[in-house]
């Protein structure tokens, strides 16, 4: 055995421990999930609708670079979210657990 | 050729450098975990510039330069594809890989499983990774050494071979991170330099400067072309191995275990993409200002394919001086692109292998850094061999073949390891082993090896071709449903039962003394 059975057990049955579990995973699916539909939405429409990023927006620009630069600005939003939360919200859980089971 | 000269001289400053860096580092480098960790004493922001520096390789500097030159906007698809990798590996692997990991990643895969065969299996995943991201990285470098000092191919695939021998045998992690470290400045540094100088001469406005690329090769550089996506499904299936293969690449993973803790693992990947994500920015502006400052024609004739795109700016803006610089950063890349492969390759074998299947977890720390040593000079001759043997081939489908095997084979079972508590150790293994046999069996059956490399112009109509040049969308999704099926067939108690202390550890990190690291 790794560690003892009791530890394991009483840090299994810690409400802290399953609100940190519970909520770290389910905020970093949701933001997976975000990331993988803004990257294959704009995967899906240089697929199947490249005419639209070509549309002239004036200055010589076209529709796909403001919408290619807003896929790299979105992956940078979304890191800074999870850090935020993992900083301030897990960390804090996480100290508060070890701090518990000592 | 006085531009060869100045090249060279940056060049050997480096190696000199980076081999002062490997003496200091080989005396600090006694044991096995200095060796493949740094002694877990890296910090965060050090770690972040050199996972940059490991994932900036000189395909994506010149590689994406060039594309960007030759075609325009078709290159941020790479561009964007390889940076959203990494919220990925942010979000779901970085943390409980350093909190469950000491090594490789196969640590974290094996943890709740029985050893040998998963072990076995992350090997192979490992070295096919590592052995096809080789291949394309070495014969880079002979084909670029060539054309950027005039050096013979063979020469200069040893040279890269045995500089980036040294720094791994003597100096293991702690110098590979540290070159990593300087490279990543040098190219990050240059790179900024070079978009600035461009900007400059289009008032620093980034449009003015689409808009005269525009004007000179026709409103196609602003919007997808055919030549990097040819087909809707093909670009799925690129997007997929660009996004998850970064968190199935080995040298990628094994850099997290050179920071003290999960949070310092969380800091590391915040810095290595906000350093990717300029540098992807910046490389586009190159790939624009190249286009614009040089001109197709002579990017084509200069030879490699594009890739001297951004070198050839280099030169049309500050001369041979910075054409030198340039070439050199370019070089160094590579030299440290290939150094980080091997270390990995070297603890797979020697640390996966050897020390948790043969010897059964028990060997003393002499003989793991003996064979953690001679694994290194294994896969070095390897590296140099093989750059010798693909000589003259096209190897750019190389790095395509390389994410995509990272993301169907190694990514999968990291996954389902740590989040799926009935993954068993046949599913981990049918996975891992249906990721990189079938990732490798339909490149071979596809176009770029049948139509572009065998010339079999017949393949298509025949009933075993595959249409699309990137397996991935079918290798990955099959990946994950070959272990959770394996998995659901015959359950394994001992994994269900191990979920819950892994789940704890993943997610605490070390709770008490009592829980060693093996």
């Amino acid at each position: 055995m790794r560690a003892n059975a009791a530890l394991i057990e009483a840090i299994g049955r810690d409400p802290h421990f399953q609100t940190l579990v519970r909520r770290r995973t389910r905020f970093a699916l949701a933001l997976t999930a975000l990331t993988l539909i803004i990257y294959f939405g704009y995967i899906a429409i240089v697929a199947f609708a490249p005419q639209w990023l070509g549309v002239p927006i004036g200055g010589g620009m076209t529709l796909g670079i403001p919408i290619g630069l807003l896929v790299i600005i979105a992956a940078f939003v979304l890191t800074a979210l999870y850090v935020h939360r993992a900083n301030t919200q897990y960390d804090a859980l996480t100290r508060q657990i070890l701090e518990e089971i000592k | 050729m006085s531009e060869s000269w100045l090249a060279i001289v940056f060049f050997f400053i480096f190696i000199t450098a980076t081999l002062f860096i490997t003496y200091w580092a080989a005396r600090k480098t006694k044991t096995t975990a200095h060796f493949y960790a740094a002694g877990g004493g890296i910090t965060g922001f050090q770690n972040g510039l050199a996972l940059a520096g490991d994932y900036m390789s000189a395909a994506s500097f010149l590689g994406i330069a060039g594309l960007v030159a030759l075609n325009g906007f078709d290159g941020l698809i790479y561009s964007t594809g390889w940076l959203v990798g990494w919220p990925i590996i942010l979000f779901l692997i970085a943390e409980p890989l350093r909190n469950l990991g000491k090594y490789t990643f196969a640590d974290v895969v094996a943890y709740r499983l029985q050893q040998k065969p998963v072990r076995i299996a992350a090997v192979i995943g490992t070295l096919v990774v590592v052995l096809t991201y080789l291949i394309g990285q070495m014969v880079g470098a002979g084909t670029l050494i060539k054309l950027l000092f005039g050096l013979d191919y063979v020469v200069a695939v040893v040279i890269v071979g045995a500089v980036m021998m040294t720094y791994v045998l003597f100096g293991g992690m702690i110098a590979t991170t540290w070159v990593q470290i300087i490279k990543a400045c040098l190219l990050l540094g240059g790179a900024v330099l070079m978009a600035i100088w461009v900007l400059s001469k289009f008032n620093f406005n980034p449009t003015s400067l689409f808009a005269k690329a525009a004007e000179i090769n026709g409103k196609g550089v602003l919007e997808p072309g055919t030549k990097v996506v040819t087909g809707a499904w093909d670009a799925v299936s690129l997007g997929l191995a660009l996004m998850f293969g970064t968190a199935g690449l080995p040298h990628i993973l094994m850099r997290f275990y050179t920071v003290p803790d999960a949070t310092q693992a969380r800091k590391s990947v915040v810095w290595a993409t906000i350093w990717i994500g300029l540098f992807y920015l910046i490389t586009f502006i190159l790939g624009f200002g190249s286009m614009v400052l040089v001109g197709k024609e002579g990017i084509l004739a200069a030879g490699g394919g594009g890739n001297m795109a951004a070198p050839l700016l280099a030169k049309a803006l500050g001369g041979p001086l910075l054409f030198g610089f340039i070439c050199a950063v370019a070089f160094a890349t590579i030299l440290a692109v290939v150094a980080g492969l091997t270390l990995s390759g070297a603890a797979a074998l020697s640390h996966d292998l050897w020390v948790s299947t043969i010897k059964g977890g028990h060997a003393s720390e002499e003989e793991q850094l003996k064979v953690a040593r001679i694994a290194s000079i294994i896969l070095g001759i390897c590296a140099i061999l093989l750059g010798i043997a693909f000589q003259g081939q096209n190897v750019a489908y190389m790095v395509g073949l390389t994410f995509s095997i990272a993301a169907s084979a190694n990514f999968p079972a990291l996954m389902l390891a740590i989040f799926w508590r009935r993954l068993t150790t046949a599913g981990a293994v049918c996975s891992i082993l249906f990721g990189a046999i079938g990732t490798v069996v339909l490149i071979y059956l596809g176009p770029t090896v049948q139509l572009d490399l065998l010339k079999n112009m017949d393949a298509p109509n025949q009933w075993w071709f595959f249409p699309l040049k990137n397996p991935c969308l079918f290798t990955m999704t099959g990946a994950f449903l070959v272990g959770i099926v394996v998995s659901l067939i015959k359950p394994e108690r001992a994994s269900e039962e191990g979920f819950a202390e892994m789940e704890q550890r993943a997610t605490l990190g070390v709770i008490t003394k009592a829980q060693p690291a093996e």
